[in-house]
């Protein structure tokens, strides 16, 4: 076989594989609003479940639910994250401590997230009892770890001489850190912390144990309550239940919706991406 | 009057001894210019002086650096104090990813001065000492990355001049510019010398011996030769000097 048609047949191997991995999603993202689009109305978003098994009515509380869990596990995740990876980054890039916080960083975000979960409960519930804060702590703390890696990513392409020639200025670390570094790292930032947030908000064993109600006939009003929430409701709907076929047609009402949020806030995402790199000059 | 005095110099990244007892006096308001084949020191050298070599892990440093008749290396020297006492400037421009007046109010900002006119007069006075002015006055607001490369030098150059240091430190700050950036570079040294005291690395002998009134010449981390300009391109005292700058090797 000669040359030219050897490349020819690695071309065309490499371009399937890359169609066949657009074509999964696609086909993910065509089942999913095939089955879900039906049930879709205004008064599935924004009203209660009701009737025998939660198949009339809405899904309104578990998206607020969702929503308040997005919000408190961003308010856990991110100064927390953001700080350690500054920490990391900018004060002992090279040592042994920050090599070692590395490591037990990516040990972290290793462990299965339903022993998040029931580290949660542990922890969380036994002090708050299964509440939104709760569930919020946990989300954020399977979130940490990606908060930390992305935004490490982020520090790590702010070119060294723009820190140097801060510091030539008589600028202090955190000056720099505060002027410099956080400015031009801000969109990339950004970024991370939000797929980071889209990558935890569909998760269902965190809030499990934590958080998540079956049903509740009132929305949450402290965050000391419990919350019904979009992943949950879509694992009852789909297990339990006697209603089988009629609650699979919630449970993909409820998919799209989850898909929806999470693809809305992926989009988001890139749109700051895009909107700041235009902005600082594309550095 | 000695501006700066370096007494047995000797600086070690890791186990490499990068300058080997270095002593050299540089007068106030005179343009020094170092010299010497790749890796000789010269950067090292400079950097020793707002003490940037701090920033690299691992290195060592003995023998005395006076600026100013202190000691910079003493145990209570403020190293910031220093650095805005010590300007710098790069071998390629590292304008901050800031507007063109942000990034010459930066070393004001940092330095705690806040008074809004005196920042915009010290902003359009260190702009004008770069040369630069007339080319951005009706665009302060936009990035610095929308300057060219030889804009982007002056204006890290006025950058530098903002905190109104007593010594500007520049590290080939034209090798990455065409001959007329250069040019201006050059002549701004030249009208510089009167309130600033300059010290640059060159690998460009014109250069040096245009614009410098002393020159140091580097090898393999020692000072070969320091001396008045003109003597030393005229009639160096060593050999090497001259093989040097008459390019039979370097
Ligand atoms: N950060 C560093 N770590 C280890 N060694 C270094 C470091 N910086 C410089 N050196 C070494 O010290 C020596 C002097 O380097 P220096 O940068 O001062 O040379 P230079 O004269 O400025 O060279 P050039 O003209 O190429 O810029 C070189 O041998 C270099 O390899
Ligand atoms: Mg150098």
């Amino acid at each position: 076989m000669d040359k030219r048609t050897s490349q020819k047949i690695a071309f065309w191997i490499f371009r399937l594989l890359g169609w066949f991995v657009v074509g999964v999603l696609l086909w993910i993202l065509g089942f999913i609003v095939y089955n879900g689009i039906g049930v879709i109305s205004f008064e599935f978003i924004f009203s209660k479940p009701t009737g025998v098994g939660m198949l009339k009515g809405g899904i309104f509380p578990a998206i607020i639910g969702t929503f308040c869990l997005i919000i408190g596990s961003m308010i856990v995740a991110f100064p927390l994250g953001v700080m350690s990876a500054i920490y990391t980054n900018e004060y002992v890039r090279d040592g042994k401590f920050s090599k070692f916080i590395r490591m037990m960083t990516n040990n972290l975000g290793s462990i299965p997230s339903i022993v998040f979960g029931l580290f949660g409960m542990a922890l969380f519930v036994s002090l708050w009892g299964r509440s939104i804060i709760a569930g919020a702590f946990t989300l954020g703390l399977l979130a940490l770890p990606l908060v930390i890696r992305t935004t490490e990513e982020a520090l790590r392409t702010v070119p060294d001489s723009l820190r140097i020639g801060s510091y030539a200025l008589g600028a202090t670390k955190l000056q720099t850190i505060r002027r410099v570094v956080l400015p031009s790292a801000f969109p990339n930032i950004v970024t991370g912390l939000i797929l980071s947030i889209g990558r935890v908000s569909g998760e269902t064993a965190p809030i499990l144990f934590t958080v998540a109600a079956y049903f509740l006939a009132e929305l949450p009003s402290s965050i000391f309550d419990q919350a019904m929430a979009l992943p949950y409701h879509l694992y009852v709907m789909s297990t339990s239940g006697k209603n089988l076929v009629a609650g699979r047609e919630v449970a993909y009402g409820t998919a799209l919706v989850l898909i929806t949020i999470v693809l809305m806030i992926n989009f988001t995402a890139s749109f700051i991406r895009r909107h700041f790199a235009k902005k600082h000059g594309g550095h | 009057m000695n501006i700066i005095e370096a007494q047995d110099i000797n600086f070690y990244y890791g186990d490499f001894h990068a300058l080997k007892n270095v002593s050299l006096n540089v007068a106030k308001n005179s343009v020094t210019a170092f010299i010497g084949p790749s890796g000789c020191g010269k950067s090292t050298f400079l950097r020793l002086l707002n003490r940037m070599n701090d920033l690299i892990p691992d290195t060592k440093l003995t023998g005395k650096c006076l600026i100013n008749q202190e000691d910079i290396y003493a145990k209570k020297a403020d190293v910031d104090a220093l650095r805005k006492k010590v300007g710098m400037v790069f071998q390629k421009p590292n304008p901050f990813p800031k507007s063109i007046f942000e990034n010459v109010a930066y070393g004001l900002r940092v330095n705690g001065i806040k008074g809004k006119d005196f920042i915009q007069n010290r902003v359009e006075e260190s702009l004008k000492g770069a040369a630069l002015w007339e080319e951005v006055k009706d665009k302060l607001g936009r990035s610095a990355y929308d300057l060219s490369g030889g804009q982007q030098q002056r204006l890290c150059i006025a950058r530098a001049l903002a905190i109104k240091p007593d010594i500007l430190l520049m590290d080939e700050p034209a090798s990455a510019l065409d001959p007329i950036s250069t040019s201006k570079i050059e002549d701004l040294i030249y009208t510089l010398k009167t309130e600033y005291t300059i010290v640059i690395v060159t690998h460009n002998m014109q250069q040096a011996a245009r614009v410098s009134d002393t020159t140091g010449f580097f090898m393999l981390g020692e000072l070969i030769e320091f001396s008045d300009t003109k003597k030393m391109f005229l009639n160096p005292d060593k050999e090497q000097t001259q093989n040097y700058i008459t390019g039979r090797f370097g």
